[in-house]
């Protein structure tokens, strides 16, 4: 593998150029200057609010001093709440080429486009001198995230996947799992593996926080598809979901935006601190990606039962399916088929080793589906955290 | 795990099978060494009950609690929204709950 090297010892498996838009007004003016240029390492992210949030703000903060990302276009309105300067400022930081652009300052939409090619163009250009160097299983940090999951998930795209983690883990990468409301039920059996009783007790107020957090809101975290595919409730659907962490000991809690200390397994708390202010925890199974990404993650291994059909902006997503029914209908969007699994036709240990070698395949460059389809999703909505407690990275604070 | 028949049991003490191949309704089907015929059709990742269950039972996959019978359920028969709810967050639809007795 050879990865692209970045100021802060992080190296990237992409080099991609961010055009950010800072506000849904400024969206149309971003999707252009991404369209024109119309090339995969151009890619669109961005936030819709125009109130200040300071978990956008450090998300954004991480995205675009992602070690996929090279180089990156801010595009302003002018008069939203989004602290540009602070964006601006942590990507120059980084050594990172960094261009703001406001909208209001530029003469409109037209003016704004065409400077905002310029200057993608230009960045374009420096990046190709990025220093690049080898790259080993150790400095890749990869994330999990299941998506239209439905019965065969936890029996075969799941349990394959935690096998390729506890390889992952072994060869000294960071895996990350996350969805605590989604391994509602799943609590005992995490503080069981977790490094040290503090964290288990951090594990278990998380799942608890959780539950209470989709309780007031109604909902769990369960979909109709879900339902169809033959789940019922949703300790059945997280008992499926949890298979994807594999074996390996629990290494510490996590929040969006916090980057791993140290190889090993993690698991990502993405459930808002304090009473519920901003709706669902995560909107969508992007959200959930993206907050992955601003963990580190250079890739993403997405399983699907119903199938799911994304991929996301800055980090390959790869995508494991369980039920070989969907296999067979939505081949042209997977990249692994786990519904061998149920077939009777592979193991959950063959399938996990088919998807080790795909992450050391994408990790050298290979595109996965949704990049050769261009998904890029992209979805960052407002939340509230706390820090970390000192209990949650056991290794850091020893 | 995977045995040569439609349906799999994923733990020892899981008192439900999952499908892993469609059935239609009154397919013969061998469970734990018995015939039952099929009431229903059961598609790929649906549940049956491995044996008569009382309502109130915990219902028992991967080796743990999945939620509760709402009612009796027959050896053999779908387990799903209309029979099993969930002990901690109630299940929706498109349209509404599923869940008949959410307390």
């Amino acid at each position: 593998m050879i990865g692209y090297l970045r100021q802060d010892g992080r190296k990237g498996i992409r080099n991609v150029v961010l055009v950010v838009y800072l506000v849904e007004c400024a969206h149309h003016v971003a999707r252009k200057i991404v369209s024109s240029i119309d090339s995969e390492e151009v890619q669109l992210v961005g936030f819709s609010g125009c109130f200040p949030n300071e978990y956008s703000l450090r998300v954004m903060n991480q995205v675009c001093t992602h070690p996929n990302v090279g180089g990156a276009v801010l595009i302003s309105l002018g008069c939203e709440g989004f602290n540009r300067e602070a964006l601006a400022s942590t990507i120059e930081a980084s050594d990172r080429p960094v261009q703001t652009l406001v909208i209001q300052e530029t003469g409109g939409t037209v003016s704004s486009i065409n400077a905002g090619i310029t200057h993608v163009e230009l960045l374009r250009k420096q990046l190709r001198a990025v220093e690049t160097v080898e790259m080993k299983v150790s400095d890749l940090v990869v994330g999990t995230i299941c998506g239209g999951s439905d019965g065969t998930s936890g029996i075969s795209a799941n349990p394959a996947v935690g096998h390729s983690f506890d390889r992952l883990v072994a060869a000294e990468a960071a895996c990350i799992f996350e969805e605590t409301g989604e391994l509602i039920g799943c609590e005992t059996f995490m503080a069981a593996r977790s490094a040290n009783p503090e964290l288990a007790r951090e594990i278990e107020m998380a799942v608890e926080k959780a539950a209470r957090y989709y309780e007031i809101l109604g909902y769990g975290s369960f979909a109709p598809g879900n339902a169809e595919g033959g789940l019922t409730t949703i300790e059945e659907k997280s008992l499926g979901a949890y298979a994807k962490s594999g074996s390996s000991e629990i290494q510490g809690l996590i929040k969006p935006g916090d980057v791993p200390p140290a190889s090993g397994l993690y698991l990502l708390d993405i459930v808002p601190d304090g009473e519920p202010r901003f709706g669902f925890p995560n909107i969508s199974d992007n959200a959930e990606i993206v907050e992955l990404i601003a963990c580190g993650a250079h890739l993403i291994l997405f399983t699907t039962g119903r199938g799911s059909v994304v991929g996301s902006a800055v980090s390959p997503v790869i995508k494991i399916c369980g039920n070989p029914d969907t296999y067979d209908n939505l081949k042209e969007d997977m990249d692994i088929n786990a519904g061998r699994i149920i077939d009777g036709n592979a193991t959950a240990a063959e399938i996990g080793d088919e998807i080790y070698s795909k992450v050391i395949a994408v990790a050298s460059g290979e595109r996965t589906k949704s990049e050769l389809l261009r998904h890029q999703e992209f979805i960052l909505t407002y939340k509230t955290f706390e820090p970390i407690g000192p209990a949650c990275l056991p290794a850091r604070s020893a | 795990m995977i045995q040569g028949s439609q349906f799999i049991l994923l733990h020892p003490d899981d008192n439900v099978f999952v499908c892993r191949e469609f059935c239609s309704s009154g397919t013969a089907v061998q469970l734990d060494g018995d015939v039952v015929v099929l009431q229903e059709s059961i598609s790929i990742g649906h549940k049956i009950a491995r044996v008569g269950l009382p309502r109130n039972a915990t219902i028992y996959k991967h080796g743990a609690p999945i939620g509760s019978a709402t009612t009796r359920i027959e050896r053999g028969a779908h387990v799903h929204l209309d029979n099993l709810k969930s002990d901690y967050i109630r299940t929706h639809g498109r349209n509404s709950s599923f869940d008949k007795d959410s307390s």
